[in-house]
Protein backbone atom coordinates (compact mmCIF):
# COMPACT_ATOMS: atom_id res chain seq x y z
CA UNK A 1 0.00 0.00 0.00
CA UNK A 2 1.40 3.77 -1.04
CA UNK A 3 -0.22 5.10 2.09
CA UNK A 4 2.66 7.85 2.33
CA UNK A 5 1.52 9.05 -1.37
CA UNK A 6 -2.11 8.81 -1.05
CA UNK A 7 -1.91 10.11 2.68
CA UNK A 8 -4.09 12.96 2.57
CA UNK A 9 -3.23 16.68 3.74
CA UNK A 10 -3.21 17.96 7.25
CA UNK A 11 -4.81 21.44 6.57
CA UNK A 12 -8.03 21.05 4.27
CA UNK A 13 -10.41 23.50 5.18
CA UNK A 14 -13.99 22.47 6.24
CA UNK A 15 -17.06 23.17 4.47
CA UNK A 16 -18.52 26.72 5.31
CA UNK A 17 -22.03 25.03 6.61
CA UNK A 18 -20.23 23.03 9.28
CA UNK A 19 -21.45 23.49 12.06
CA UNK A 20 -21.64 20.72 14.83
CA UNK A 21 -18.63 19.43 16.39
CA UNK A 22 -18.52 15.97 17.88
CA UNK A 23 -16.05 14.13 19.36
CA UNK A 24 -15.08 9.87 19.70
CA UNK A 25 -12.25 8.78 21.72
CA UNK A 26 -9.67 6.28 21.32
CA UNK A 27 -8.00 4.27 23.92
CA UNK A 28 -6.14 1.96 24.56
CA UNK A 29 -1.98 1.23 25.96
CA UNK A 30 0.60 2.19 24.41
CA UNK A 31 1.70 0.90 20.93
CA UNK A 32 -1.80 -0.61 20.33
CA UNK A 33 -2.52 1.56 17.42
CA UNK A 34 -4.62 4.01 18.45
CA UNK A 35 -3.51 6.48 16.00
CA UNK A 36 -3.27 4.13 13.16
CA UNK A 37 -6.98 3.64 13.65
CA UNK A 38 -7.45 7.24 13.54
CA UNK A 39 -5.45 7.42 10.15
CA UNK A 40 -7.05 4.99 8.38
CA UNK A 41 -10.52 6.43 8.94
CA UNK A 42 -9.77 10.50 8.79
CA UNK A 43 -9.92 12.74 6.10
CA UNK A 44 -7.04 14.58 7.28
CA UNK A 45 -3.45 13.44 8.04
CA UNK A 46 -3.68 13.02 11.63
CA UNK A 47 -2.54 16.10 13.57
CA UNK A 48 -0.67 16.09 16.79
CA UNK A 49 -1.29 18.84 19.59
CA UNK A 50 -0.52 19.35 23.81
CA UNK A 51 -2.02 20.15 26.66
CA UNK A 52 0.06 21.55 29.52
CA UNK A 53 -2.09 20.28 32.93
CA UNK A 54 -0.77 21.51 36.62
CA UNK A 55 1.09 18.88 38.38
CA UNK A 56 -1.58 18.21 40.68
CA UNK A 57 -3.55 14.86 40.51
CA UNK A 58 -0.74 13.71 38.12
CA UNK A 59 0.84 10.48 39.41
CA UNK A 60 4.51 9.97 39.75
CA UNK A 61 5.70 9.48 36.11
CA UNK A 62 9.03 6.90 36.41
CA UNK A 63 10.74 7.55 32.68
CA UNK A 64 10.30 11.11 34.04
CA UNK A 65 14.11 12.41 34.22
CA UNK A 66 12.67 16.17 35.42
CA UNK A 67 12.08 16.15 38.99
CA UNK A 68 10.25 19.18 40.64
CA UNK A 69 8.06 20.15 37.43
CA UNK A 70 5.03 21.88 38.06
CA UNK A 71 3.58 21.38 34.55
CA UNK A 72 3.54 18.55 32.79
CA UNK A 73 2.51 18.18 29.16
CA UNK A 74 0.00 15.60 27.12
CA UNK A 75 0.05 14.99 23.59
CA UNK A 76 -2.54 13.28 21.94
CA UNK A 77 -3.74 12.84 17.85
CA UNK A 78 -6.55 13.64 16.04
CA UNK A 79 -8.22 13.38 13.30
CA UNK A 80 -11.56 13.95 11.16
CA UNK A 81 -14.19 12.66 9.24
CA UNK A 82 -17.00 14.57 7.64
CA UNK A 83 -20.15 13.17 7.89
CA UNK A 84 -22.28 15.79 5.91
CA UNK A 85 -22.73 19.84 5.42
CA UNK A 86 -22.84 20.29 8.86
CA UNK A 87 -21.75 17.81 11.13
CA UNK A 88 -17.68 16.83 11.35
CA UNK A 89 -16.95 14.10 13.73
CA UNK A 90 -13.22 14.80 15.47
CA UNK A 91 -11.56 11.57 16.44
CA UNK A 92 -8.85 11.20 19.60
CA UNK A 93 -6.29 8.56 20.48
CA UNK A 94 -6.24 9.34 24.05
CA UNK A 95 -3.41 7.54 26.25
CA UNK A 96 -5.08 4.97 28.48
CA UNK A 97 -2.70 5.18 31.38
CA UNK A 98 -3.69 5.43 34.70
CA UNK A 99 -1.66 8.94 35.16
CA UNK A 100 -3.43 10.33 32.36
CA UNK A 101 -6.90 9.94 33.92
CA UNK A 102 -7.46 13.56 34.71
CA UNK A 103 -6.42 14.57 30.66
CA UNK A 104 -9.83 12.61 30.18
CA UNK A 105 -12.54 14.31 32.36
CA UNK A 106 -10.75 17.94 31.29
CA UNK A 107 -10.57 17.21 27.61
CA UNK A 108 -13.01 14.62 26.64
CA UNK A 109 -15.87 15.38 28.56
CA UNK A 110 -19.12 15.38 26.41
CA UNK A 111 -17.70 12.33 23.80
CA UNK A 112 -20.29 10.46 21.96
CA UNK A 113 -18.71 7.29 23.23
CA UNK A 114 -15.28 5.45 23.09
CA UNK A 115 -13.26 2.90 21.70
CA UNK A 116 -11.01 0.68 23.80
CA UNK A 117 -8.32 -1.00 21.22
CA UNK A 118 -7.18 -4.09 22.14
CA UNK A 119 -3.53 -5.55 21.71
CA UNK A 120 -4.28 -9.26 23.43
CA UNK A 121 -0.64 -9.90 23.66
CA UNK A 122 -0.93 -6.65 26.62
CA UNK A 123 -4.22 -7.13 27.81
CA UNK A 124 -3.74 -5.45 31.15
CA UNK A 125 -3.35 -2.59 29.17
CA UNK A 126 -6.97 -2.07 28.86
CA UNK A 127 -8.43 -2.22 32.27
CA UNK A 128 -7.71 0.32 33.25
CA UNK A 129 -9.51 2.09 30.60
CA UNK A 130 -12.87 0.05 30.49
CA UNK A 131 -12.67 0.97 34.33
CA UNK A 132 -12.33 4.52 33.88
CA UNK A 133 -15.36 4.82 31.26
CA UNK A 134 -17.86 2.35 33.07
CA UNK A 135 -17.31 4.89 35.87
CA UNK A 136 -18.04 8.23 33.93
CA UNK A 137 -20.94 6.02 32.26
CA UNK A 138 -19.20 6.58 28.64
CA UNK A 139 -20.97 4.37 26.41
CA UNK A 140 -18.29 2.20 24.39
CA UNK A 141 -17.34 -0.73 22.71
CA UNK A 142 -13.77 -2.86 23.26
CA UNK A 143 -12.27 -3.46 19.21
CA UNK A 144 -9.50 -5.90 18.95
CA UNK A 145 -6.68 -5.18 16.83
CA UNK A 146 -5.63 -8.19 15.41
CA UNK A 147 -1.79 -8.19 14.48
CA UNK A 148 0.00 -9.85 12.19
CA UNK A 149 1.77 -12.01 14.46
CA UNK A 150 -1.64 -12.82 16.29
CA UNK A 151 -2.48 -16.54 15.99
CA UNK A 152 -5.67 -15.87 16.95
CA UNK A 153 -5.15 -18.04 20.26
CA UNK A 154 -7.60 -15.97 21.47
CA UNK A 155 -11.33 -15.76 20.55
CA UNK A 156 -13.73 -13.04 21.51
CA UNK A 157 -15.29 -14.38 23.69
CA UNK A 158 -12.36 -15.54 25.72
CA UNK A 159 -11.33 -12.12 25.53
CA UNK A 160 -14.47 -10.99 26.98
CA UNK A 161 -13.73 -13.27 29.92
CA UNK A 162 -10.29 -11.85 30.62
CA UNK A 163 -11.39 -8.30 30.66
CA UNK A 164 -14.79 -9.08 32.30
CA UNK A 165 -17.10 -6.84 30.10
CA UNK A 166 -20.61 -7.57 30.48
CA UNK A 167 -22.45 -8.73 27.90
CA UNK A 168 -24.01 -5.42 26.96
CA UNK A 169 -20.68 -3.96 25.70
CA UNK A 170 -19.95 -4.59 22.00
CA UNK A 171 -17.16 -6.68 21.64
CA UNK A 172 -15.38 -6.76 18.00
CA UNK A 173 -11.90 -8.00 15.75
CA UNK A 174 -10.62 -5.49 13.88
CA UNK A 175 -7.89 -4.69 11.84
CA UNK A 176 -6.78 -0.47 13.06
CA UNK A 177 -4.91 -0.48 9.45
CA UNK A 178 -7.51 -1.06 6.90
CA UNK A 179 -10.04 1.37 6.51
CA UNK A 180 -13.06 -0.51 5.93
CA UNK A 181 -12.04 -2.58 9.31
CA UNK A 182 -11.89 1.33 11.03
CA UNK A 183 -14.78 2.46 9.52
CA UNK A 184 -17.06 -0.65 10.84
CA UNK A 185 -15.46 -0.31 14.28
CA UNK A 186 -17.21 3.41 14.20
CA UNK A 187 -20.39 1.65 13.09
CA UNK A 188 -20.85 -0.43 14.98
CA UNK A 189 -20.04 1.94 18.11
CA UNK A 190 -22.60 4.75 16.95
CA UNK A 191 -25.28 1.56 16.08
CA UNK A 192 -24.46 0.77 19.99
CA UNK A 193 -24.92 4.57 20.96
CA UNK A 194 -27.94 5.03 18.81
CA UNK A 195 -29.70 1.48 20.49
CA UNK A 196 -29.04 3.24 23.78
CA UNK A 197 -30.38 6.49 23.11
CA UNK A 198 -33.54 4.69 21.44
CA UNK A 199 -33.94 2.61 24.78
CA UNK A 200 -33.90 5.85 26.99
CA UNK A 201 -36.34 7.96 24.68
CA UNK A 202 -39.01 5.35 24.83
CA UNK A 203 -38.17 5.69 29.09
CA UNK A 204 -40.74 8.38 30.34
CA UNK B 1 6.19 7.40 15.05
CA UNK B 2 5.38 10.68 14.41
CA UNK B 3 6.73 13.08 16.53
CA UNK B 4 5.62 13.65 19.97
CA UNK B 5 6.51 17.03 20.89
CA UNK B 6 5.48 19.71 18.05
CA UNK B 7 4.50 22.54 20.82
CA UNK B 8 7.11 24.52 21.76
CA UNK B 9 6.60 24.02 25.75
CA UNK B 10 10.33 23.97 26.66
CA UNK B 11 10.06 28.23 27.31
CA UNK B 12 6.58 28.77 29.24
CA UNK B 13 7.24 32.44 28.97
CA UNK B 14 7.25 32.18 25.78
CA UNK B 15 3.21 31.16 26.53
CA UNK B 16 3.07 33.78 29.49
CA UNK B 17 3.47 36.41 26.44
CA UNK B 18 1.58 35.34 24.10
CA UNK B 19 -1.12 35.02 26.50
CA UNK B 20 -0.27 38.75 28.57
CA UNK B 21 0.52 36.62 31.13
CA UNK B 22 -2.56 34.86 32.05
CA UNK B 23 -2.58 31.06 32.55
CA UNK B 24 -6.09 30.39 32.55
CA UNK B 25 -8.93 30.54 30.70
CA UNK B 26 -11.86 32.76 32.15
CA UNK B 27 -14.13 30.50 31.19
CA UNK B 28 -14.38 26.90 29.45
CA UNK B 29 -16.94 27.96 27.03
CA UNK B 30 -14.43 26.69 24.17
CA UNK B 31 -14.78 22.73 23.60
CA UNK B 32 -12.16 20.61 21.77
CA UNK B 33 -14.41 20.66 18.76
CA UNK B 34 -16.10 23.93 19.29
CA UNK B 35 -15.56 25.72 15.52
CA UNK B 36 -14.25 29.27 15.18
CA UNK B 37 -15.07 31.18 12.83
CA UNK B 38 -13.42 34.79 11.68
CA UNK B 39 -15.61 37.68 11.09
CA UNK B 40 -12.96 40.32 10.12
CA UNK B 41 -10.07 40.20 8.40
CA UNK B 42 -6.79 40.71 10.44
CA UNK B 43 -5.51 44.53 10.79
CA UNK B 44 -1.97 45.88 11.50
CA UNK B 45 -0.70 45.85 14.64
CA UNK B 46 -2.86 42.90 15.89
CA UNK B 47 -1.27 40.34 17.93
CA UNK B 48 0.85 37.53 15.49
CA UNK B 49 -1.41 34.93 16.81
CA UNK B 50 -4.73 36.61 16.96
CA UNK B 51 -3.87 37.23 12.79
CA UNK B 52 -2.82 33.51 12.58
CA UNK B 53 -6.28 32.22 14.21
CA UNK B 54 -7.92 35.18 11.69
CA UNK B 55 -6.44 33.33 8.81
CA UNK B 56 -7.35 29.85 9.56
CA UNK B 57 -10.58 30.32 10.30
CA UNK B 58 -11.76 31.94 7.24
CA UNK B 59 -13.12 28.40 7.28
CA UNK B 60 -14.54 26.86 10.24
CA UNK B 61 -11.78 25.54 12.27
CA UNK B 62 -12.05 23.48 15.34
CA UNK B 63 -10.25 24.25 18.87
CA UNK B 64 -8.18 21.48 18.63
CA UNK B 65 -7.12 22.04 15.03
CA UNK B 66 -6.32 25.74 16.09
CA UNK B 67 -3.87 24.63 18.12
CA UNK B 68 -2.28 21.93 16.51
CA UNK B 69 -1.76 24.53 13.31
CA UNK B 70 -0.31 26.85 15.88
CA UNK B 71 1.65 24.99 17.90
CA UNK B 72 0.46 25.99 21.44
CA UNK B 73 -1.27 23.96 24.14
CA UNK B 74 -4.76 23.85 23.99
CA UNK B 75 -4.80 26.03 27.24
CA UNK B 76 -3.31 28.98 25.31
CA UNK B 77 -5.81 28.85 22.37
CA UNK B 78 -8.55 29.09 24.25
CA UNK B 79 -7.44 32.27 26.40
CA UNK B 80 -6.11 33.94 23.10
CA UNK B 81 -9.97 32.46 21.59
CA UNK B 82 -11.76 34.17 24.01
CA UNK B 83 -9.81 37.62 23.88
CA UNK B 84 -10.91 37.68 20.11
CA UNK B 85 -14.42 36.90 21.02
CA UNK B 86 -14.87 39.51 23.49
CA UNK B 87 -13.72 41.44 20.79
CA UNK B 88 -16.11 40.40 17.84
CA UNK B 89 -13.48 39.26 16.00
CA UNK B 90 -14.52 35.74 15.95
CA UNK B 91 -18.04 33.70 16.47
CA UNK B 92 -18.24 30.06 18.06
CA UNK B 93 -20.11 26.89 16.90
CA UNK B 94 -20.24 25.21 19.65
CA UNK B 95 -21.60 21.56 20.46
CA UNK B 96 -24.70 20.34 20.69
CA UNK B 97 -23.98 17.99 23.87
CA UNK B 98 -20.96 19.51 25.25
CA UNK B 99 -22.11 20.51 28.82
CA UNK B 100 -24.06 17.32 29.07
CA UNK B 101 -21.52 14.70 30.19
CA UNK B 102 -23.66 11.41 31.23
CA UNK B 103 -26.73 12.29 28.78
CA UNK B 104 -27.01 10.95 25.46
CA UNK B 105 -27.04 12.43 22.55
CA UNK B 106 -30.45 12.52 20.69
CA UNK B 107 -30.93 9.55 18.36
CA UNK B 108 -31.64 11.95 15.64
CA UNK B 109 -28.49 12.84 15.31
CA UNK B 110 -27.03 9.74 16.01
CA UNK B 111 -28.62 8.11 12.87
CA UNK B 112 -27.30 11.24 11.02
CA UNK B 113 -23.83 10.32 12.26
CA UNK B 114 -24.50 6.26 11.37
CA UNK B 115 -25.59 7.87 7.81
CA UNK B 116 -22.34 9.81 7.28
CA UNK B 117 -20.41 7.29 8.12
CA UNK B 118 -22.13 4.46 6.14
CA UNK B 119 -21.55 6.48 3.04
CA UNK B 120 -17.73 6.91 3.97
Amino acid sequence: MDSAISEPPSRTPLSDTAETGLKIVVVGGFGVGKTTLVRSVSEIRPLNTEEVMTQAGVGVDETSEVTGKTTTTVAFDFGRISLNERVVLYLFGAPGQERFWFLWDRLFSGTLGAVVLVDTRRMDDSWYAIDRLEHHKTPFLVAVNRFDDDPFTHSLDEIRQALALPDHVPLIDCDARVRSSGKDVLITLVDHLYELAMAQEMTP
Amino acid sequence: MTPRRPVDTGDPDRLYTVTGGRSRADDDSFDLVTLVVSECEPTAGMQSEHVRILELCRHPSAVVEIAAELKLPITVVRILLGDLLAMGRITARHPRAADSVASMPDSALLKEVLHGLRNL
